[in-house]
């Protein structure tokens, strides 16, 4: 006997009497299961399609060069050698897959809590800064410490970065959504200054650029595909999945988790239970920026080694994490899966398509596009849901 | 007679995946007849009234309105075709005047305006008509929720309504509330309306209703004129059973004083007093009951207890733990019990299954957890006993609670506490919204509790409950007491000291 057979029916008169829409629409949500993001995500890619049709390319060559793009086709000949481009190209997807992972987790775990972390960039970047401090300026150590020191300081900087707004919310109530976005920008700031003219973190061999040093390469993580001067990909890859299972586990075996999702789906209960709510909601949000801060660790130590002002405002990763975890419905497996597809949609608009498949101007933005409508649909879940349940009562109707 | 007639549902057949919704339903509705769909939750009786307003298309089965066959393909036909409905949740915009809700969809109209004057004119009227008394001038969200549900008739009213289905009218209502109700639904019988009142109450049904219709799981049972007709015969065709309608206890034999609450003072999320010097004590073995006009301080008086409101002064003894403000883990631990006024709200969390919602106050520690690791094949084996001890029915431990029923949900909620082996067990409200076999359950399990030695804090707004159950009874008004009682006590006096209007008998 499975689990899923003691679940009695639930028949919409039920579903009626147990009140709110906000119930219906959990009930919908469950009905839908997994069918419901793979539908957002397919009628994104539709709508995505109009518009490659719209300028004047078939899109489903653009769909299957951005497939090939992002070495997706690695699987129909898979090889080790990254001569070859399928195999080279499914090494990057993965490595933008790798921090999606942990971005998307940090907006997941949030979410579980009852709470929107709208600043996964901002603590990504603290991360960022802190695991470049770190790798630079404590030069001369053995790799494991130094490798563990980078990604620990960066990862608490991280959690202390999104505690920040757990705590302001805990004791005086303000919003997360709100105080995480000024959190960003104050990281975002807070880059310019560290790596500009004079900064802090500033390279030391030439004072006129205002880019970072260099992690020294104790601190760098080994790369297991590819080469490290081509931007293989490294070990924190396997950080990443590792992640998901911690993510997974503390959810789901831990009591800490166990408080987390109560306070999620309602914190009166939670109290009502013995349940320190606004412990939770600090530590929710820390646990959260954790993951963020992690993200930023592996990137600097993975394949960046060094930050520059200019690459401040062009990093979106944060962001991208929250249509991920969103599209994957704050599970593990959700976002693994989501961080795979905004991974290899980030790869693969953005190398080598031809001019004849897709407008070049339309590529790369093709990404946010679809980011754009699959956060759209995400928050509308109602139309999709109504475009399923249509579909389905058209399934039940009898043929006559 | 037969053409007195003025809606006959014939042969209704309804399917939910799963599950048979309505079997073979038939029902016809008189002229000026006040017909009552008695059933306990999920007998059907909402679906059956969603077909007839046109929400759900039945899948047999048909629908004649004054003898010709009608196909309502949505509430707007409905409405169309004189049928009105006041469902259990009002649907008023709080925001807007009392006329203008009613006239709403179908506003008087000068030039493109609305017609203010006019559409108040026309809701005063009807109003005096039927002697629903409401203020057309006031906004919907200044008043109460007895006067909402007059709106909402009048609205049905508005839209040339003969046919009124009201779905658990008086729910939300207090007894005085639900009386004048009453005289409202008399008044609009008087003038031909037809009322199809659906309820689990068998009281009301034996007050108000000319004949009854007993649903059970989808299937009508009888019609049965009220003539004839007592608690004790609907109760069997509602449950399938004979129900213990009275609830059997012995004398209660007081031991210790487990609960004591010493001058108690709180106040609510806004700052207003509501508790204001409460002091009483519960014995072990007896039942305390508390009875009062909701809002008169009860909410808060529980929450102090459960260590879930700051206490501003006062004491609250448990056992031999005299404490001051405590948390609500603290109590916890100190031995109090607690089954929540709202069950949804706060007893449960909807969303988890029934071992985990089982596991709510112990998830930290063994069995369920040690070193902060859950280990869930306990708390499902745990779970899994006591749904069985409690006849839970409808899921087992890895159903959602959510998906269980009112009466089952409780069970879970009641079994969880009582599992605990609280020294106090403080009950509130602990039968709303349950048919009576669940209440019939409940009641005798609360007696039971009491015999196994623990003081029992009932709080209730049903007096019935309270007279029922309570081996002494205390009286709230305005936070304090104003009355305490052991042995007999007539249902006037409470209802007077309940109303303020009594002389304190502790003074």
């Amino acid at each position: 006997m499975t689990a899923d057979s003691n679940i009695p029916p639930e028949t919409p008169e039920q579903a009626a009497e147990t009140g709110t829409l906000a119930a219906r629409i959990a009930l919908k949500q469950r009905a839908g299961g997994v069918a419901v993001p793979v539908l957002t995500a397919v009628i994104a890619f539709l709508l995505g399609g109009f518009v490659v049709l719209a300028t004047g390319h078939n899109p489903l060559l653009a769909y299957r060069d951005i497939f090939n793009g992002a070495g997706l086709n690695w699987i129909f000949h898979p090889t080790t050698n990254v001569a070859n481009t399928a195999a080279y190209n499914l090494t990057q997807t993965l490595l933008q897959s790798t921090t999606l992972i942990l971005t998307g987790l940090a907006v997941a775990f949030a979410f579980r809590c009852g709470m929107f972390n709208i600043g996964g960039q901002g603590q990504y970047f603290v991360g960022l800064y802190t695991a470049n401090w770190i790798g630079f300026d404590f030069q001369h150590m053995a790799p494991l410490p130094h490798i563990l020191l980078a990604i620990g300081g960066a990862t608490l900087a991280g959690a202390l970065w999104a505690g920040i707004a757990g705590f302001l919310k805990a004791t005086v109530g303000a919003h997360e959504v709100i105080s995480t976005i000024m959190l960003n920008w104050i990281a975002i700031w807070m880059g310019e200054w560290l790596f500009g003219d004079g900064g802090p973190l500033q390279n030391v061999a030439n004072k006129t650029v205002p880019i970072s040093n260099d992690v020294a390469s104790s601190a760098q993580l080994p790369v297991f595909w590819g080469v490290q001067q081509l931007q293989g990909l490294d070990i924190g890859f396997f950080v990443a999945l590792a992640a998901l299972v911690v993510f997974w586990v503390v959810l789901n075996r831990t009591t800490l988790g166990y408080e987390v999702r109560a306070v999620g789906f309602n914190p009166e209960a939670a109290a009502y239970g013995g349940i320190n709510v606004r412990k939770n909601l600090v530590r929710a949000m820390a646990i959260s920026g954790a993951f963020a801060g992690l993200a930023g660790a592996i990137d600097m130590l993975g394949y960046l080694y060094h930050f520059g002002v200019s690459d401040i405002p062009v990093s979106n990763v944060g962001f991208l994490g929250i249509a991920v975890a969103l599209l994957g419905r704050n599970t593990a497996i959700g976002t693994g899966l989501g961080a795979l597809l905004f991974g290899g949609l980030l790869f693969g608009t953005t190398h080598g398509l031809s001019s004849n498949v897709i407008q070049p101007e339309l590529a790369g933005n093709l990404t946010y596009m679809i980011q754009g409508l699959i956060v759209l649909f995400v928050g509308a879940d109602v139309l999709i849901l109504y475009v399923w349940n249509t579909r389905k009562k058209l399934r039940l109707r009898p043929a006559t | 007679m037969a053409d007195d007639v003025v809606l006959e549902m014939r042969g209704i057949r309804k399917v939910f995946p799963g599950i048979v919704a309505n079997d073979d339903v038939s029902l016809d509705v008189r002229r000026g007849e006040v017909h009552a769909l008695l059933g306990e939750n999920g007998a059907g009786k909402s679906t059956l009234m969603n077909i007839l307003y046109g929400l759900y298309r039945p899948d047999g089965g048909e629908v004649l309105l004054h003898g010709k066959p009608v196909t309502f393909n949505s509430a707007r036909d409905a409405i169309q075709a004189g049928i009105g409905m006041v469902h259990q949740h009002f649907m008023l915009i709080p925001v807007m005047t009392v006329a203008e809700n009613i006239v709403l969809g179908a506003e008087p109209r000068d030039g493109v305006f609305l017609d203010e004057r006019g559409a108040e004119r026309r809701v005063q009227e009807l109003s005096e008509q039927f002697g629903l008394v409401v203020d057309p001038g006031a906004l919907v969200s200044e008043i109460t929720v007895g006067q909402e549900q007059r709106v909402e008739i009048l609205k049905a009213l508005y839209r040339g309504a003969g046919i009124l289905v009201l779905d658990e009218p008086t729910a939300v209502l207090t007894p005085q509330e639900a009386q004048e109700l009453f005289a409202i639904i008399r008044s609009l019988q008087a003038d031909g309306k037809s009322i199809i009142f659906i309820t689990h109450k068998l009281n009301e049904v034996l007050e108000i209703a000319d004949r009854i219709t007993v649903l059970r799981r989808g299937k009508v049972i009888e019609t049965v004129p009220r003539e004839g007709a007592t608690e004790a015969s609907l109760a069997r065709a509602m449950v399938g059973r004979e129900v213990l309608l009275r609830v059997e206890k012995a004398p209660a034999q007081p031991g210790d004083v487990l609960l004591k609450v010493d001058d108690l003072h709180v106040t609510d999320d806004r700052g207003i007093p509501k508790v204001r010097g409460v002091s009483f004590d519960v014995r072990a073995g007896e039942i305390v009951g508390v009875a009062g006009v909701d809002g008169n301080g009860q909410t808060e008086l529980i929450e102090a207890i459960t260590g879930l409101r700051k206490i501003d002064s006062g004491t609250v003894t448990v056992g031999d733990r005299t404490m001051r403000s405590a948390s609500a883990r603290e109590m916890l631990d100190a031995g109090v019990g607690h089954i929540p006024e709202d069950r949804q709200r706060r007893g449960l969390v909807l969303e988890f299954t029934i071992a985990e919602n089982v596991a709510l106050h112990d998830y930290a520690i063994p069995p369920d957890a040690k070193w902060g690791w859950l280990f869930p094949a306990r708390m499902v084996q745990f779970a899994a006993g006591l749904i069985k001890e409690f006849d839970v029915r409808g899921g087992g431990p890895l159903s959602r609670a959510g998906g269980l029923s009112g009466g089952n949900q409780q069970k879970v909620v009641a079994a969880r506490e009582i599992a605990r082996d609280p020294k106090v067990l403080i009950a509130a409200q602990p039968t709303r919204g349950l048919d009576v076999g669940a209440i019939e359950y409940l009641h005798r399990r609360i007696v039971t509790e009491r015999d196994e030695g623990r003081a029992i804090l009932l709080v209730s707004l049903e007096l019935e409950e309270i007279l029922s159950l309570s081996d002494r009874i205390l009286v709230v008004y305005e936070g304090e007491i104003a009355g305490e009682h052991t042995g007999e006590v007539s249902e006037e006096q409470i209802g007077l000291e309940m109303l303020g209007g009594a002389e304190r008998t502790a003074a």
